[in-house]
């Protein structure tokens, strides 16, 4: 686990995102005139090129879409381990990590239910991870 | 494209496959770029068009003495070269150049003068995926599958056949880098990279280079070569993304690229005698062969399977081994066109007899970028 992950470095088009995650929050954003809820960030939307757009809270429940279990060694990880996409409640889908979880092809199932938590890896950044949902 | 209006007339490899520590990049472009002259006995004086990837069209028409009235620097990953084709029709039709070359090296695995890649932690990918663990195509490339196989019922043993199929291929190829058999077994036996990826799942990393010399037809008969016509061509993007691919069960830019090649072409699916499909990873031929409308959703694992794209199958698919035993530098779309053109040119160590009509489908990044070029030797 010698090294360290990748860590992101925040634009002006994304810092309100890496601010939330730092408050425990989850934003996605929302287009005011075709509803559209998207992710990642960028301050027009992407259905209808709308720039009247807001930054709204995630409920940070989601589903495992898809994923790998990555078996080589890797700095700042800890093999085997998932690289996972998870769909959100509202729609957008990220990139994630799956934690408290056995790193397993049995306990990942797809579909699975999941909530967001947060890691703070530094003082500057904070990476939302997903975990089995416990309500 | 006006459906046969633009020949391939020059077509070659490097010299070598392989592991060449020997030779730098930009000299494995030019070595398959002198070897397709050669091949089509033309001199880099003859050639007013420049299109390649990986290194620039500046670099490389200095480099080859060429002073090109037409470049194209299309750099969208492994089926940029299948863009240049689609894109040199254009200009060509257009009359902006005569006479194209086409470029590709890649010092994939020895790293001479290729430059490390690095993803730019301010960029979307760097902010967002990147923080979780990815380490290049088999960690990224491989994350649909999972969704595919759950939406399709989709078995392990099925994927592994894509491996097994395209060995027998490759045993018939002289320069294919793997040549002897194997068994679904020993594709599941295989060390792990990416679960559920095992090493025989994935595409080589060897070195090589290739280069097309493309013209107006009228100008074909002018040339010592086999003509090989284009008949259609498509490209498309999606993502550089793989979290933000729409859908995991199909690839967007295969939908886009695929039907409009065919469309231009006009020829059906029956038409096509030979069809060569990337392949950095065995599930990428499933996605083709579907998203291309071989067979209908969910039908192309049993279809591989079942040994219809096998040696004697009614549809040879990547008959040169493809990017898991043929050669994968790391932009394979190259190589693919290379295949297509041997069939047409009716050369191919694995000739397809009586083949007439080739299909050649790439793509770019993981699932990022796409094209298809349809190719026929008969004349239009």
């Amino acid at each position: 686990m010698a090294g360290q992950r990748p860590l992101p470095k925040p634009t002006p088009e994304t810092r309100h995102f890496w601010e939330g995650t730092k408050a425990g929050q989850l934003w996605i954003q929302r287009c005011e005139e075709c509803a559209h809820r998207y992710f990642p960030p960028r301050p027009f939307c992407p259905a209808c090129g709308s720039r009247s757009v807001t930054v709204v809270g995630a409920s940070g429940r989601a589903t495992l879409y898809s994923y790998v279990i990555h078996h080589r060694p890797r700095p700042g990880f800890e093999p085997p381990y998932a690289i996972a996409v998870v769909e959100l409640e509202e729609g957008p889908r990220m990139m994630t990590n799956i934690v408290e979880c056995e790193q397993t092809p049995e306990a990942l199932e797809l579909d699975m239910r999941l909530e967001v938590t947060f890691e703070a890896q530094n003082d500057e950044v904070t990476l939302p991870f997903f975990r089995p949902a416990r309500g | 494209m006006k459906p046969g209006t633009i020949a391939v007339v020059g077509a070659a490899e490097s010299t070598d496959l392989g592991r060449l520590p020997g030779i730098s990049q930009i000299q494995l472009h030019a070595d398959a770029a002198l070897n397709a002259m050669a091949d089509c006995r033309l001199k880099p004086g003859d050639i007013d068009g420049v299109a390649t990837a990986g290194q620039t069209p500046t670099e490389i028409a200095h480099y080859l003495g060429i002073t090109p009235k037409w470049v194209d620097g299309t750099a969208v990953g492994g089926c940029s070269f299948m863009i240049h084709v689609r894109h040199a029709c254009a200009a060509l039709n257009d009359g902006l150049c005569d006479t194209v070359l086409i470029t590709h090296g890649e010092s994939g695995r020895s790293m001479v003068g290729r430059p490390p890649r690095s993803v730019d932690p301010a960029s979307l990918a760097g902010q967002f995926e990147m923080p979780y663990g990815p380490m290049g195509p088999p960690t990224l490339f491989t994350i649909p599958v999972l969704r595919f196989m759950k939406t399709y019922g989709v078995t392990e043993e099925q994927i592994a056949m894509v491996a097994v199929v395209q060995r027998e291929w490759a045993a018939k190829s002289p320069r294919a880098t793997f040549r002897d058999p194997i068994t679904v077994d020993d594709v599941l036996n295989s060390r792990m990279i990416a679960y559920p990826f095992r090493l025989l799942m994935c595409c080589l990393v060897t070195d090589g280079g290739g280069a097309l010399i493309l013209t107006r037809s009228d100008r074909a008969k002018d040339f010592p070569t086999k003509p090989v016509y284009v008949l259609g061509t498509g490209e498309s993007a999606e993502t550089p993304m793989i979290s933000q691919m729409a859908d995991f069960t199909t690839s967007r830019a295969f939908t886009v690229a695929g039907p409009r090649a065919f469309e231009e072409a006009g020829i059906s699916h029956d038409d096509v005698d030979h069809l060569m499909i990337y392949d950095a990873f065995a599930h990428l031929p499933l996605y083709g062969l579907e998203d291309l409308g071989f067979v209908g959703r969910g039908e192309a694992a049993a279809f591989i399977a079942e040994r219809n794209s096998a040696p004697g199958g009614k549809l040879p698919i990547n008959t040169n081994g493809g990017g898991l035993s043929y050669m994968h530098s790391g932009m394979y779309g190259m190589y693919a066109l290379q295949e297509s053109v041997r069939q047409m040119r009716g050369v191919a160590p694995a000739q397809i007899e009586g083949a007439q009509i080739s299909v050649c489908h790439g793509v770019g990044g993981m699932f990022g970028a796409s094209g298809t070029i349809i190719f026929t030797n008969q004349v239009p």
